[in-house]
């Protein structure tokens, strides 16, 4: 698709403005982050629904609660680790408990704050997101995915996390041929020989691994579940179904996340094996973000190996 | 009502709590006693609300920060109407609507769902922010303890209040000196907790929280007042109303023998639901 670049957490910020316009009940809250997270956009757009807490994000979340049940959509804003740790309890007990309509962005997901270090990359968020009971967990994936989760999840009931990247990436499909819904995963192959399902910004190195099998006459079923919770589990078991062998792909703990979340479908209902890529149990590094990538296994070159391993084994 | 009826209402309070811990078998006795007065105030003289219409846009709001008062909140609500009394005594049973802290979507008349403590003064300035840019003009109450305040985000909440000029937000602080482990002072000192909150840049009231008269006067003046948020110090007993009980840790939540809910009862006297 297009090879236009930009700064994923560039792109929400841009994306909650142009919905701002649409829908003046939404509001949007940082904690000290914004010129990084880039929600200072919304600010200057909309000085009276954004409100910087400051370095408080128990309080930012607390608060968004309550400005949820006065009638507004918040969107609360921060780190990724942050929403998922230092706002935790906040999040567990009037979010997710109270099922209110609180959308939060975790920003500079996985890896992608690769200088900052260990401290900031947040490797677990998803796995903390996703066993939270009326928690809706979206990893978005690409460029054309980050321009319709805010619409999609201001409009979809209760809470939802959405993940957003530091990194840049470009755009992967059409929307007018992929629409965005939350809960559904998108199938960009059908192939016979092995099924490579992504989340996030890997998506691109899963697009790039099934291009490099196929080149190779290896059939690939490819499926982007930008919904880790709720799975779409009908379009996972009809991709193991077809391949009966598959890689998950994550930039996230393999505990807890995507795999953790296809491996207990399939264990139940359709058992193959599932490889997966991800950060296997340990924090980040320091680095330049392609060196993290290749330190942490986490390129189309090891989801390629991954696949050949799976074939192997059929 | 009057100040007597209100006295009446809070004896009465007492009187329900007591029974319905020793029905469920637990329950926080000591911090639900020590807010009787204040809540009995709130509900009958101050808060704008309607039982018959709970979610009327423009009522004022109350939040129960410190959750574990619940009992003495479903007397409250139950009294007022919103649900129905017989349910009292099925508090803390399962497939109660009344579990052992607030539940939002299961009793009418609760803002917001409580227990895990420091959440309500920052929920408050979310009710505030909301209603100031939907344009209503109603007061948010919340309802803290004191041990509670030690609690970090209470104090990311008092700055916060203040950034945003938030003079409908009134805070009341349950200053009945002890926690779940001993007294706040033992546990973990607050001196100077008028000043230090004062400092942060809000409005600070002192006031005898067992005075229906006192609370009634500060809760007027600080509903009117202008500028700054507001923040009443009640200074309270913890478990008040039963000479054993007050002032004593123990009753932060320890459910009662038979002895000590005969005694109990004898000295507020016998219920009439």
């Amino acid at each position: 698709m297009s090879e236009e670049m930009k700064p994923m957490r560039l792109a929400v910020s841009e994306a909650l403005v142009a919905y701002g316009k649409k829908n003046p009940d939404i509001v949007v809250l940082d904690a000290d982050t914004s010129n990084s997270t880039q929600t200072k956009l919304f600010g200057q757009a909309f000085p009276d629904r954004f409100f910087n807490v400051g370095i408080s994000e128990a309080n930012m979340v607390s608060i968004a609660a309550g400005l949820s049940l006065a009638g507004k959509i918040p969107f609360a804003t921060s780190f990724a680790f942050l929403l998922a740790y230092r706002a935790g309890d906040q999040v567990r007990s009037q979010v997710a408990y109270g099922r209110l309509n609180v959308k939060l962005i975790g920003s500079y997901c996985g890896l992608s704050d690769h200088a900052d270090g260990a401290s900031h990359q947040g490797v677990t968020d998803v796995s903390v997101m996703r066993a939270l009971p009326n928690m809706t967990v979206v990893c978005c994936t690409n460029l054309t995915e980050v321009y319709q989760v805010v619409e999609a999840a201001a409009e979809y009931p209760g809470p939802v996390y959405i993940r957003v990247s530091r990194a840049e990436c470009r755009r992967l499909f059409n929307p007018a041929t992929h629409p965005f819904r939350i809960g559904k995963g998108i199938e960009l192959r059908s192939g016979e020989d092995v099924g490579i399902i992504g989340t996030g910004t890997i998506m691109e190195a899963a697009l790039q691994a099934a291009e490099q099998l196929e080149a190779q006459s290896i059939g690939v079923t490819l499926v982007e579940l930008h919904t880790v919770k709720p799975l779409d589990r009908e379009l996972l078991l009809q991709c193991a179904r077809r391949t009966k062998a598959l890689v998950t792909c994550e930039e996230n703990n393999v505990f807890g996340g995507l795999y953790g979340a296809v491996t207990e479908v399939l264990a139940r209902h359709h058992p193959v094996p599932v490889i997966p890529i991800g950060i296997q149990d340990r924090f980040g590094d320091t680095g330049s973000y392609a060196e993290l990538l290749e330190e942490y296994g986490l390129t189309a070159g090891h989801i390629v190996r991954a696949a050949y391993h799976l074939l192997e084994r059929k | 009502m009057d100040v007597r009826e209100l006295k009446t209402l809070a004896n009465h309070l007492r009187k329900t709590v007591l029974e319905m811990a020793w029905v469920a078998g637990s329950g926080h006795i000591g911090g639900s006693f020590s807010c009787a007065e204040i809540l009995a105030v709130l509900y009958e003289r101050i808060l704008n609300v309607d039982p018959r219409n709970p979610h009327k846009h423009d009522r004022d709001i109350f939040i129960l920060s410190k959750g574990h008062a619940a009992p003495a909140l479903y007397f409250i609500l139950a009294h007022k109407g919103f649900f129905e009394k017989e349910k009292l005594l099925t508090l803390r049973k399962k497939g109660s609507i009344l579990q052992g802290h607030p539940d939002m979507h299961k009793v009418p008349g609760v803002e917001i769902s409580t227990g895990s403590l420091g959440m309500g003064i920052s929920n408050g300035i979310g009710f505030c922010l909301g209603n100031r840019l939907n344009e209503i003009n109603s007061t948010v109450y919340v309802l803290c303890g004191d041990g509670e305040l030690n609690e970090g985000q209470c104090w990311e909440a008092f700055s916060a209040a203040v950034k945003f000029g938030l003079d409908k937000l009134v805070v009341l602080v349950d200053r009945n000196q002890v926690q779940l482990d001993g007294t706040t002072e033992e546990i973990m000192p607050m001196p100077n907790l008028a000043a230090r909150i004062e400092a942060f840049g809000w409005q600070v009231y002192k006031c005898d929280g067992h005075s229906v008269e006192d609370l009634l006067e500060v809760l007027t003046k600080a509903k009117a007042e202008r500028g700054a948020p507001k923040l009443i110090l009640a200074e309270t007993v913890k478990g008040k109303g039963v000479s054993f009980m007050e002032g004593q840790y123990i009753w932060h939540g320890k459910p009662l023998n038979e002895e000590e809910y005969r005694r109990a009862k004898k000295e507020l006297g016998e219920l009439t639901i």
